[in-house]
């Protein structure tokens, strides 16, 4: 059980609807973003709009630990005829996971913003910001398949702005956005055609009415090659191994905060989808779904883990080495994934989370020497540490999660990979996991030398210490993956209640 | 043959989606990427609307039980039908994946618009839109990066 058992966090009437309200408030902010009159307003919106989302998350979170899985019928029109949103364990913690960081970033775009996003664009970046949020709340809480598509176009093509608005600082975000938006179009329409397979071979669009009539359709070609259809177009989407290229240029150009946001939900909020067709729709049983794990998705993540940590080891500029370990790391979740155990679940939505509190708080803290120094290879961060020694502490304790140091939440995830890896007899994805996570202590160890222990370059310009609005975010981040890594119950019981609710278990 | 022509449509999918993909991927022109892309998902709609087909299926109008045009109509599009069923049985086509790649349309267009905007501003920046000679500005780019910072 999870600790949100007892939490009422919300009056009953505002709990009610809780799971539009988690959507609405963020998209509802967007359009007063837009409209505000100045870049200070707009940020106070958005702000405020997180964190009123953040705070019907957490409402839900507690209601979904009482009652199991709530459908909530948009417009009065009960399921499986309407648009249902079905909010259950691992739909939750998705919720939770993109609101917080929604409100991280927020918070932190206040001062982040500045230095690489001209003043009079903020309104309209935040917007789209805003827009972003929204979109991914939508995808992870909704339960129709048509739906999703919206939601994911809706974030998508938010992001595909706020990657492009990063040209002031390198123009080189201009032909990534493009890149980033023709990948993610051809995606999207592959996973709209896959849904038309599924439509016509099924008649619904709801997925859990789906799941119940394909029960009896599991073998039927048109189905399977619905299933195909989703699975190239969500693996574009989250840049699964061999559709990954659009990600590096995407994350290296785009502003401090947008990489922020999208290496802490985008991919994962792909991934989730991705993983709620598999063992939610698709009767798992089948000889097609087995073959799908264990012989493309479990491969291909094993590729990514160990070809892109190497490609992060050469590159020369340090957000394109995370940009890289992002892909390498999406790789360890759906290795866990692929078990299509509860452990190997859990331990990949436990991953998940992690991945996204340590990838957030590295970019977060990039940002922050950003402000005061225009650095990009990784020679320009040499002795950082005596000059913003918070920003750079807060980075060393992300880049020691992300390696996998004892005490930290990456290290639990990847324990918990790795145990769950032996339950299911693949020792070879053991093997997997130790390359993988020796070769980013590699490229962390060789980032953090440089920022601590090498002399910087003698003429070279002085960083400063980033003001208290973007260190406070950056530090909640950081600690938190310390306090998961001490204490892992709040963590550990979202995800074990999450894989229970995919897998179809007995929560 | 009547293979072929029962199928015409998905056959017509198939070809308008590879013609679309090829071009998006084959194509170094930024504009003509996204001609491609508005092509490839087009073919989405029409397999969408494919579906809908129902044979002999009219347009999904509720017809008046009781009104003398709506009998008629039913009768012409669905011989015996009328005599069978009643009014009521009349054969509709499905109007739900019309709504559906409606809202997929929109979606494309707003897809389009953005790409168009962000080749604009590429264009402004590089002075092209030819995915070649961006790469080449970008890898001078990259090394003047790597010159201005060299110790």
């Amino acid at each position: 059980m999870t600790p949100f058992d007892a939490l009422y966090a919300a009056p009953a009437a505002l709990t009610a609807h809780a799971p539009v309200i988690v959507i609405a408030a963020p998209l509802v902010g967007a359009c007063a973003a837009a409209l505000s009159p100045g870049a200070r307003s707009s940020w106070v919106i958005s702000v405020l709009t997180t964190a009123f989302s953040l705070w019907m998350a957490i409402a839900l979170a507690g209601e979904v630990a009482r009652e199991g899985v709530i459908d909530y019928a948009l417009g009065g029109f009960p399921s499986p005829m309407g648009i249902a949103l079905k909010v259950d364990a691992i739909a939750v913690t998705m919720a939770l996971l993109i609101s917080a960081m929604g409100l991280m970033g927020a918070i932190y775009s206040g001062h982040a913003l500045l230095s690489e996003v001209r003043a009079e664009k903020h309104t309209l970046f935040q917007a789209g910001y805003l827009l972003c949020v929204s979109g991914y709340l939508g995808l992870v809480l909704t339960g129709d398949a048509f739906n999703a598509f919206v939601f994911l176009e809706i974030s998508s093509i938010g992001t595909y702005a706020l990657v492009a608005a990063g040209e002031r600082r390198d123009r080189r975000a201009l032909p990534a956005a493009f890149n980033y938006l023709i990948m993610g179009t051809v995606g999207a329409t592959l996973y709209v055609i896959g849904v038309g397979f599924l439509y016509g071979a099924t008649g619904t669009l709801n997925m859990a009415d789906m799941g119940v009539r394909l029960v009896t359709l599991g073998d039927n070609p048109a189905v399977q090659a619905g299933f195909a259809f989703i699975v190239a177009g969500l693996g574009a989407k989250a840049a699964m191994f061999p559709l990954h290229g659009w990600l590096p240029g995407a994350y290296a150009g785009a502003p401090t905060l947008v990489s922020v946001f999208l290496a802490a939900t985008a991919t994962k909020a792909a991934i989730y989808l991705l993983m709620r067709f598999t063992f939610d729709v698709f009767p798992l049983d089948a000889d097609f779904g087995r073959l799908f794990l264990h012989g493309i998705l479990a491969p291909l993540a094993a590729a990514a883990a160990i070809v892109c940590s190497v490609q992060a080891i050469f590159a020369r500029e340090v957000r394109r080495m995370l940009a890289f370990s992002s892909i390498a790391q999406v790789g360890f979740i759906l290795l866990g994934f692929s078990l299509a155990t509860q452990a190997g679940v859990s331990a990949g939505v436990f991953y998940m989370v992690a991945h996204a509190l340590m990838k957030a708080a590295a970019f977060m803290a990039l940002g922050a020497f950003a402000i005061s120094l225009k650095a990009r290879l990784l020679s320009d961060f040499a002795g950082i540490g005596r000059e913003a020694p918070w920003s750079t502490v807060a980075f060393a304790v992300a880049a020691a999660s992300l390696a996998g140091v004892p005490l930290t939440m990456g290290f639990l995830g990847k324990w918990s990979l790795i145990e769950a890896a032996l339950q299911a007899r693949q020792a070879w994805m053991v093997v997997v996991f130790a390359i993988g996570s020796l070769l980013t202590l590699v490229y962390v160890g060789r980032i953090v030398e440089t920022m601590f222990f090498r002399a910087p370059t003698p003429g070279a310009p002085r960083a400063k210490e980033a003001p208290v609005g973007v260190l406070a975010p950056l530090w909640v981040l950081a600690g938190l993956s310390v306090w998961f890594g001490v204490d892992a119950t709040l963590p550990a019981s979202l995800a074990d209640a999450g894989a229970a609710a995919l897998l179809g278990a007995a929560p | 043959m009547s293979e072929f022509l029962t199928h015409f449509n998905y056959i017509a999918v198939v070809i308008i989606m590879m013609t679309g993909l090829f071009i998006v991927f084959s194509s170094g022109n930024l504009i003509k990427r996204m001609i491609g892309l508005a092509l490839f998902q087009s073919s989405a709609a029409l397999f969408y609307i494919s579906l809908a087909k129902v044979t002999g299926g009219t347009a999904p109008i509720t017809l008046e039980a009781a009104s003398e045009a709506g009998r008629a109509l039913a009768a012409e599009q669905v011989p015996g039908y009328v005599a069978q069923h009643g009014i009521d049985g009349v054969v509709y086509s499905n109007p739900l994946p019309h709504v559906l790649i409606l809202t997929a349309i929109v979606v494309g267009v707003a897809t389009l618009a953005v790409g168009l905007a962000i080749a604009v501003r590429v264009r402004e920046a590089y002075g092209t839109v030819e995915a070649d000679e961006i790469n080449a500005v970008s890898r001078i780019d990259a090394a003047g990066l790597q010159a201005e910072h060299a110790p």
